[in-house]
């Protein structure tokens, strides 16, 4: 398969490519890891005039961790996160997460960036941004602005982020407490039928604090604020999770697709947000 | 369109190419290059038969264009030995039948070759989820995983030796 012709850039730094992106227009298009843009673009789904090659661009590959404040920047790999010793401490579900997503040789391409900034339903580092209320930093011709994750995604491949910007990082506090991210997928590489990202912190033998976020359950990624306030206060017990449990379910709406029709994609939810919980509560 | 020039260091030789932009790692290193060691599977990103080596990681080269390979140090499996000096992964892999066709293991083995720099001392689950991204349809894996066990084995045993 033979993508169509395209011109190559590959600036060096922001500017450039933000002012690759003004000349350009919507004939242009950032690549970061490539590995959901070049399969579009061989299957010429995607038609791209302009390729904007972000890897020389300095600083979008750190990870940055001040107190309890942690910065990863846009092309920072799955990998990365995966061996990271500093986020393994502060925000274990990350790699928890990141182990879930595609394959080896995918996770050392695949970008955070590509991940949360494509749209795509499937992606798990949306959901899981949602959990952990996440801030996306863009940039734009006027300068940086902050977008929160769970402001970002407005429909399938749809978001904040404008023709004219790039998503440069993410950042969110460090994690306390217990966490999961559980996803069920047909085969390893594949998308989640569904997955759920769960923070959980304890005191006295109940739930302080929670947030329940899913993936691939709807046509963006759903946190739910129902679902944590059916578990705020009690003990984490098999009611509790129940309730939860049936307060995302409310909040999701999935469509039938070769992963299967609606009514066994809420079964499977409803098993993957229960254990998430179940299990984030053991480790809180 | 304009070729764009780029440079290459293939099995630790210097290259330099003039490319399309549009023109994909895998079909540079075949067509170019002759080195057909690296195969054209799927072209999905699924399958991992055109697995090779770029600075420290595996990569599906049918997933990335050459451009995106300038400056980079790329191995593919003619650069892991040679005909009369097999590298412990191939002799492993005849040893132990690790390959029935064939087609897939040029990447399996660039593949576990990474697994074994980055764990020299995997267990078997480790193997196995080491190599999800590379499809065998005729082995059924317990072989391959075999393989790379026993690879692992003699390179520990060697290493020891040596110590």
């Amino acid at each position: 398969m033979i993508p169509a012709a395209f011109e190559y850039h590959r600036p060096s730094d922001i500017e450039a490519a933000l002012g690759l992106l003004q000349t350009h227009g919507d004939e242009a298009r950032v690549l970061a890891g490539g590995h959901s843009l070049i399969p579009m673009m061989k299957l010429r789904m995607a038609a791209i005039e302009h390729l904007i090659d972000l890897r020389d661009i300095a600083g979008l590959r750190d990870i940055r961790i001040d107190g309890t404040t942690i910065r990863i920047g846009a092309m920072v790999t799955q990998a990365d996160l995966i061996t990271h010793d500093g986020l393994a401490r502060t925000a274990p579900i990350l790699r928890e997460a990141a182990l879930q997503i595609a394959d080896p040789q995918v996770r050392y391409m695949g970008t955070v960036g590509g991940n949360v900034a494509n749209g795509d339903p499937g992606n798990d580092m949306p959901g899981l941004m949602q959990a952990l209320d996440a801030v996306f930093t863009l940039a734009g011709p006027d300068g940086d602005r902050d977008v929160a994750a769970r402001d970002f995604y407005e429909s399938a491949y749809m978001t904040a982020r404008e023709d004219d910007e790039i998503l440069t990082g993410i950042r969110f506090d460090a994690t306390a407490g217990g966490y999961a991210y559980e996803k069920q997928k047909r085969k390893i590489g594949d998308y989640a039928t569904a997955a759920a990202a769960v923070l959980i912190t304890r005191e006295g033998g109940c739930v302080k604090s929670a947030s329940v976020a899913m993936t691939n359950l709807a046509d963006t990624p759903i946190w739910s604020r129902a679902a944590a306030e059916a578990l705020l206060g009690s003990s984490c017990d098999a009611d509790a999770i129940r309730a939860a449990t049936t307060a995302a379910l409310a909040d999701i709406d999935p469509t039938e697709d070769n992963r299967g029709p609606v009514e066994f994609k809420r079964h499977v939810a409803g098993i993957i947000i229960s254990r998430a919980i179940a299990r984030a509560w053991s480790r809180a | 369109m304009p070729k764009t020039a780029i440079k290459l260091n293939v099995n630790g030789k210097a290259e330099d190419l003039l490319v399309e932009p549009r023109e994909l790692l895998i079909y540079v290193l075949r067509e170019k290059l002759n080195l057909t060691g690296p195969h054209v599977g799927c072209e999905t990103s699924h399958c991992g038969a055109c697995t090779v080596e770029i600075d420290g990681k595996s990569v599906k080269s049918c997933t990335m264009f050459a451009v995106q390979a300038d400056g980079a140090e790329i191995t593919t499996i003619e650069g892991l030995s040679t005909p009369d000096n097999l590298h412990v992964l191939q002799r492993m892999f005849r040893e132990h039948h690790g390959l029935q066709c064939g087609y897939c293991t040029p990447g399996m083995i660039m593949r576990a070759h990474r697994l074994l720099q980055e764990n020299p001392n995997p267990t078997e689950e480790d193997v196995r989820f080491g190599i999800a991204g590379n499809l065998c349809r005729c082995t059924g894996y317990q072989n391959i995983v075999k393989s790379i066990l026993a690879a692992a084995a003699e390179i520990n045993a060697a290493q020891e030796a040596a110590e």
